[in-house]
């Protein structure tokens, strides 16, 4: 039974000539995350993450505080518990899928003995079906699978939310229907707060409830999926739904 | 036939020139090389070898640059971590300056060292106190190598971990890596073709380190006569000494270029440890 986790974050964030400010909150669902190129989507995410420190704001995660600029905290982005899952995936490139997903299990707060990690790591791949997979390196490994591995690998960590930056933009048309049905059951079972950055209404529809629109780093609008596909709240999104291929 | 015959004629101006400027630097380059190998026969050569210089010049040589080069990276590697990552204007700073033992003579370095560490040098009273002396000693030696071989390993080290995805390094701290466990089980084995690419130069530097030593170190057989400073004094004695030294150095160096192309070229890492 899973306490209900919020993210809620008010954030403002001063980068080049452009400031960000995007007020969210964040409940056991998926939000899209969409905007033009350069609306400042990645700055959000890493913002979140604790990577760049906004000037100003406030991010909590269910009942602790991540950041408050007012009091001075920032914890530093280990101790946040927000699993992040890059476009490229972000795989090591030197540790095979099995070692990938033990290093997850290896930074969590409660040390797991070393024999034990490797069973876990595999027991983790097993769930998204790619246990045969755990001797080989990402580099020997198509798109869909790596996606599948840095998933597994995000599960491992016991994360509190999810952050995905466009999952399915570098896979071809055939992996990611599947990547889609994979995130969604997985999602669904984790029921945490995730937020999704993507220019692809295929990922909005299959996986997300709600859609926030951000534009020259500030966020417009926040409304429900469906809400969006009757009733575009901008221009871009309107072009976004409409596009029955990959929108820009 | 006919078609070959006559593009032969074409932009000939052009071929020449590249070909005559191309072949007058590459001679240069290689006949010297040539003239250490095969003038006086091999015999006069193997008769150099038999010289009392020959093999306390060689063992100091290798003991001293094996000890610099791991000074060199057990202090260089933080050194250039925290280069990589920080954004003050001050490490920029230090980027610069600590490039200036590359482009200073290496007399001048050694001058400097004298002035810094020797017995009438500026911290020269208070290593005495110590018990140390380290001008014309050993330890001069390895300090003299590591004072010029250290900028080269730093600026590989440097420009390694600055090359790391930003992603990667992201997704380690999400999943919980600590600073430790990011540098230790994430950086390192990413940098690690560089990072050897960058102490194998350091060493090379470090082999055919002459001014510097010669200044702070002296020149005391068994002691502070390293490889290239025994070159130097044999040249007085015999010629043939002097190359067979000569060639000795040659050929530590060409097996380090070799080992940095093997290098160079092993597109995976093959590291199965982790976790």
């Amino acid at each position: 039974m899973k306490a209900d986790l919020r993210l809620s974050l008010t954030l403002e964030y001063a980068v080049a000539d452009f400031a960000l400010r995007a007020s969210l909150q964040v409940g056991s669902e998926t939000v899209a995350l969409v905007g033009p190129n350069g609306a400042g989507k990645t700055t959000l995410l890493l913002a979140i993450l604790g990577i760049c420190t906004p000037q100003r704001g406030y991010l909590s995660l269910a009942e602790q505080v991540l950041f408050d600029a007012a009091q001075s905290i920032s914890r530093p982005t280990e101790e946040r518990q927000l699993a992040y899952l890059p476009q490229d995936f972000g795989l090591f490139p030197f540790l095979s899928a099995a070692h990938n997903v033990a290093f997850a299990i290896a930074c969590r707060g409660r040390p797991v003995a070393r024999s034990r990690r490797r069973q876990l790591a595999l027991e983790y791949l097993e769930r998204f079906g790619i246990a045969h997979l755990a001797a080989r390196l990402p580099g020997q490994l198509s798109g869909g699978e790596r996606q599948r591995v840095a998933l597994a690998r995000a599960v491992a960590s016991q994360p509190g939310a999810i952050l995905l930056d466009e999952p399915t933009a570098a896979l071809d048309v055939s992996a990611r229907e599947e990547v889609r049905r994979t995130l969604h059951a997985s999602l669904h079972e984790l029921a945490i707060p995730a937020l999704m950055v993507t220019h692809d209404w295929g990922d909005v529809s299959a996986l997300a409830t709600r859609l926030a629109v951000m534009e020259a780093g500030q966020l417009v609008a926040c409304v429900a999926v469906s809400e969006a596909q009757a009733r575009p709240p901008t221009p871009f999104v309107a072009r976004l739904a409409g596009a029955t291929t990959k929108g820009c | 036939m006919s078609v070959s015959r006559a593009r032969w004629g074409h932009h000939l101006g052009y071929r020449l020139g590249m070909t005559v400027l191309a072949t007058g630097l590459g001679l240069l380059l290689v006949v010297p090389f040539v003239a250490l190998l095969l003038d006086g026969g091999p015999g006069a050569i193997w008769r150099g070898f038999d010289c009392s210089l020959t093999w306390p010049a060689l063992r100091l040589s290798l003991v001293t640059t094996a000890i610099s080069t791991i000074v060199v990276i057990l202090g260089g590697t933080p050194l250039s971590w925290w280069l990589a990552r920080s954004r003050l204007r001050s490490a920029r700073w230090l980027e610069t300056m600590l490039q200036l033992p590359v482009v200073i003579p290496p007399a001048v370095g050694g001058i400097a060292l004298l002035l810094a560490f020797g017995r009438r040098g500026l911290l020269g009273g208070l290593l005495e106190r110590l018990g140390f002396a380290p001008s014309f000693s050993t330890l001069a030696v390895v300090m003299a190598q590591t004072f010029v071989a250290a900028p080269f390993y730093l600026q590989a080290a440097t420009l390694a971990f600055t090359r790391l995805d930003p992603k990667l390094l992201a997704v380690a701290r999400s999943l919980g890596a600590s600073p430790p466990k990011l540098f230790w089980s994430v950086a390192l084995p990413l940098a690690r073709p560089a990072l050897i690419g960058g102490a194998a130069m350091s060493w090379a530097r470090a082999l055919g380190e002459f001014g510097a030593t010669l200044m702070f170190a002296g020149n005391l057989t068994g002691k502070t006569q390293t490889l290239p400073l025994a070159i130097y004094t044999a040249l007085e004695i015999d010629l043939r000494t002097a190359q067979a030294l000569s060639l000795l150095l040659v050929g530590f160096a060409f097996a380090l270029l070799l080992v940095l192309r093997r290098i160079n070229q092993t597109p995976r890492q093959r590291e199965r440890r982790g976790g």
